[in-house]
């Protein structure tokens, strides 16, 4: 009961955000409205026992990224954008990409959709925390990955240093 | 109302959120929130992860988060140092004015 009324609102939370990201004409509204949406993930990770990435949703997301966003808003003259048109000619192929999704989901839910159920946590997933099953598993399994990542972050520093520099 | 919360809810909620982040991708102008809406669509697909991780009951689909999360975050970097750039050049930030490739 409790459950199916938070869903309801972080659904509510993510979905509104993000309709109006994509409607707002002023770039930091849009801004603030993502910021909304995506606490309103953090919430749904919460919802489903998924603890570290609920910290990391709002440290890296609503913390890192959207700072990085405000500044740039700020960086960059937006004035002339705000008042120009704000979509262009191609929402007949968004029309099209959501018309194709729409009927997936449709074709799933008179499918096969009686067959999912929410997992309740088991027992051994109680006593040992969220955070450290992820990291048991992430530095054993996904060792490799995890230091690939560290170089795409590594290569993704330079990138940006060198884009942002005076002179390219 | 009050149907107990299955993970069906939870990719009907990620494909919403997908086809929101499709339309901004694809008709707005502005590539600020061309690049924020990447960022929903990236969050969809990270619900998704997380709603089948708990399903099966393995922590496999919530490192891929972690993964998606990180790719998520060099993109935003990598594309905003590029946004800066061409606001340098071009002085302009509409997707549909930086047409020098197109046919």
């Amino acid at each position: 009961m409790t459950e199916t009324i938070f869903f309801y609102a972080f659904a509510l939370l993510t979905l509104g955000g993000g309709v109006l990201t994509i409607t707002r004409r002023n770039a930091v509204h849009s801004a603030i409205a993502l910021i909304v949406s995506l606490s309103g993930v953090a919430g749904l990770y919460l919802l489903q026992h998924a603890e570290f990435l609920f910290a990391v949703q709002i440290i890296l997301y609503v913390g890192g990224v959207m700072l990085l966003f405000l500044f740039v808003i700020m960086l960059v003259n937006l004035d002339e954008a705000a008042r120009d048109r704000q979509f262009n000619k191609q929402w007949w192929l968004a029309l099209a990409c959501v018309a194709v999704v729409g009927a997936e989901i449709v074709y799933f839910l008179r499918k096969g959709a009686a067959a999912f159920q929410l997992a309740q946590p088991s027992a051994e997933q109680m006593t040992q925390g969220n955070t450290e099953r992820l990291a048991d598993v992430l530095f054993s399994q996904y060792l490799v990955p995890f230091e690939v990542a560290s170089i795409l972050l590594l290569v993704a520093i330079i990138g940006s240093v060198i884009m942002g520099k005076k002179r390219v | 109302m009050f149907h107990p919360i299955t993970t069906v809810h939870y990719l009907v909620l990620s494909a919403a959120l997908l086809a929101v982040g499709t339309i901004g991708v694809l008709a707005r102008r502005n590539i600020i929130i061309i690049l924020m809406s990447i960022e929903l669509i990236l969050n969809a697909v990270n619900i998704n992860l997380v709603a089948f991780s708990q399903y099966f009951r393995q922590v496999s689909g919530q490192i891929f988060a972690i993964f998606v999360i990180t790719v998520a975050v060099a993109e935003a970097a990598v594309g905003l140092g590029i946004l800066i750039a061409l606001f340098r050049n071009k002085e302009t930030v509409q997707a549909d004015e930086v047409n020098l490739l197109k046919w």
